[in-house]
């Protein structure tokens, strides 16, 4: 029995960061954006893992939970500001926030 | 085993530490000790006291190094590099966080939103800053990043009922996530070639490879989208007008000044470090960005009526001289970008501080119209509003010359015939547009009779401005000793 070859991580992780950049670029819903900000994190979470243990050291997976920490505090302070965009505005349409024009 | 803190990594982050401890005793006196808003202008106190103590602090780091005849002290293993660079760039987030700080109260006040965390959170973005000029780690630098980028989602907002504010507060923060997630990205990468995440180890196996590797070069494109979206450069600047109209004027100001320049520094320590060696690959796509930007920020900025837009695309073609330094990339260029920064604080700054002014009880004052016979009623705000904008325009003997002087010897020196002509024609669109502002002060009629919100801060931050925009371009020997501190060894 082999094991999966460390390319295919690395390929999935680039699939998962395009799919999350794909989420952000077409998406019209603020909150599903903000879910394919986090997707983007969370490949490349998915990288360093796998550097991390191609290279059997530490240092890749302290960076994945400092990227978690980032992501986390991202979350709490990016649902706190679109909580107050959806009071003052009733809708999660990124179309609709639009009153700043040239 | 190593030690896990010694004295010389504490050495190394005192400034930062200051801030945070402050910061932090910022948040606690606000809830515990000055429940009315009346008082809340005493938390200043906090903030200059803590400017102080990071001031100390650095001037500590200084002398150190010059006693010793050292270049740089590094602390934890490396992760921060204390050398001239990270300390020049350190002075002028020192100036900055003071700066807007003490002109703030008034306008929050007057905007009905003043609260404690405010200056918390200026002097927690400074922490921020501080690590990103001085960081030689990825996770150092991206945490710093972070650290700086959160609070300034949150500073952006800070007028909670007010729609724009909470539209620019979004923009700003799905934007800047979604950049520091290429950001990320292209670290894990650049982790995965050298199998560290110190910028030398990184430095050497970049140089190791061959030019046009394709996973530097991946590492390279994704870094660089990151980057370039912190200093607004175009095709990566959508979010800075709407974040700068939108957010609050005295956080605009910190926000164009302090961001941009710990970006920069960000962005030199990336480049010069790490991607030194595919200069040959990135050279000609920054030189073309470098023109975009000067173009789009130049062109956009002629029809804006609102002056904070105005001056949002002025500070993105401000971005695209100072990549233009990156560009020509020889001592005088990096030198220049130093000096640009440096005189860029100030005097954009000082456009800025003349805006907050102009925000009164009932008038927001951000319009060109809002300038209209400023002359006539404050003749002093309207003279060093036009030193200002001569300086953003690049005129002498006014600071801004002097920056754009250094970029183009640097361009001419490494043979960029051609960016130098059009950066050179660039500063004609831009005296155009600045000059709306100056008719607009000095021959129009006054439509507004409100006398402009002033307050001892306000005069205080616009004296040193002023002084220091004129004072760089008439004497400038001190400053560009100073700026020569910079220079990453």
């Amino acid at each position: 029995m082999s094991a999966v070859p460390i390319s295919w991580y690395l390929t999935l992780s680039a699939v998962i960061f395009a799919l999350g950049v794909a989420g952000f670029l077409f998406r019209h819903n603020i909150i599903t954006v903000f879910m394919s900000i986090e997707l983007m994190l969370n490949a490349v979470n998915l990288s360093f893992v796998t550097f991390s243990y191609q290279l059997k050291q530490v240092n890749g997976h302290l960076f994945t939970f400092f990227v978690m920490v980032v992501a986390a505090a991202e979350a709490a302070v990016g649902l706190a500001i679109i909580l107050t965009v959806f009071k003052n505005r009733s809708t999660l349409n990124i179309d609709d926030i639009d009153s700043m024009k040239n | 085993m190593t030690p896990l803190y010694t004295s010389t990594d504490h050495f190394t982050i005192i400034p930062a530490l200051m801030l945070v401890l402050f910061g932090c005793g910022i948040l606690l006196f606000d809830f515990l000790v000055f429940p009315d808003p009346r008082q809340r202008k005493w938390l200043l106190l906090f903030v200059v006291l803590a400017e102080g103590f990071a001031g100390y602090g650095l001037v500590r780091q200084q002398t150190y190094l010059a006693v010793n005849g050292i270049t740089a002290i590094t602390g934890f293993q490396g992760s921060v590099t204390i050398d001239g660079f990270g300390i020049f760039y350190n002075w002028i987030f020192v100036a900055a966080a003071v700066i807007v700080a003490i002109v703030s109260y008034k306008y929050l006040e007057i905007a009905g939103e003043h609260h404690g965390e405010y200056y918390g959170l200026i002097l927690f973005a400074q922490a921020g800053m501080y690590f990103l000029a001085t960081g030689t780690d990825l996770i150092t630098l991206f945490v710093g990043l972070e650290l700086m980028a959160l609070c300034f989602y949150i500073m952006v907002g800070f007028l909670r009922s007010d729609k724009r504010s909470n539209e620019a507060a979004i923009k700003y923060l799905l934007l800047g996530a979604f950049s520091s997630g290429f950001l990320v990205y292209g670290f894990s990468l650049m982790y995965g070639i050298a199998g560290s995440t110190k910028l030398s180890a990184v430095s050497a196996a970049i140089a190791a490879r061959p030019a046009w590797d394709p996973v530097v070069f991946l590492a390279l494109t994704t870094t660089s989208v990151g980057l370039l979206f912190k200093i607004s450069a175009v095709p990566f600047h959508m979010w800075a007008p709407d974040a700068y109209e939108g957010a609050p004027t005295t956080v605009t100001a910190y926000l164009s000044v302090a961001s941009k320049a710990a970006s920069i520094a960000f962005l030199l320590r990336i480049f010069l470090g790490p991607l030194a060696a595919a200069r040959d690959v990135w050279e000609p796509f920054l030189a073309v960005i470098a023109v975009a930007t000067l173009t789009l920020g130049n062109l956009a900025a002629i029809n804006q009526t609102n002056i904070k837009r105005l001056l949002a695309y002025s500070s993105i073609s401000h971005a695209g001289y100072m990549l233009l330094g990156l560009v020509a990339g020889n001592q005088t260029g990096i030198n220049g970008i130093a000096v640009y920064v440096m005189v860029y604080t100030f005097m954009n700054l000082g456009a800025f501080l003349v805006v907050v002014a102009l925000r009164r009880a009932h008038i927001i004052g951000e319009d060109l119209d809002d300038f209209s016979g400023l002359m006539q009623k404050s003749p002093g705000y309207a003279i060093l509003m036009l030193i200002f904008l001569l300086s953003l325009a690049g005129i002498p003997p006014t600071a801004g010359f002097l920056g754009k002087y250094y970029i183009f010897l640097s361009l001419i020196q490494t043979g960029h015939y051609v960016l130098a002509v059009i950066a050179t024609l660039y500063v004609a669109v831009a005296i155009y547009y600045y000059f709306k502002i100056v008719r607009s002060m000095f021959i129009r009629e006054s439509t507004e009779p409100a006398p402009l919100a002033t307050s001892f801060g306000l005069h205080v931050a616009l004296a040193v401005s002023g002084v220091l925009t004129l004072a760089i371009g008439i004497y400038p020997e001190p400053f560009l000793r100073l700026a020569q501190t910079s220079l990453l060894r």
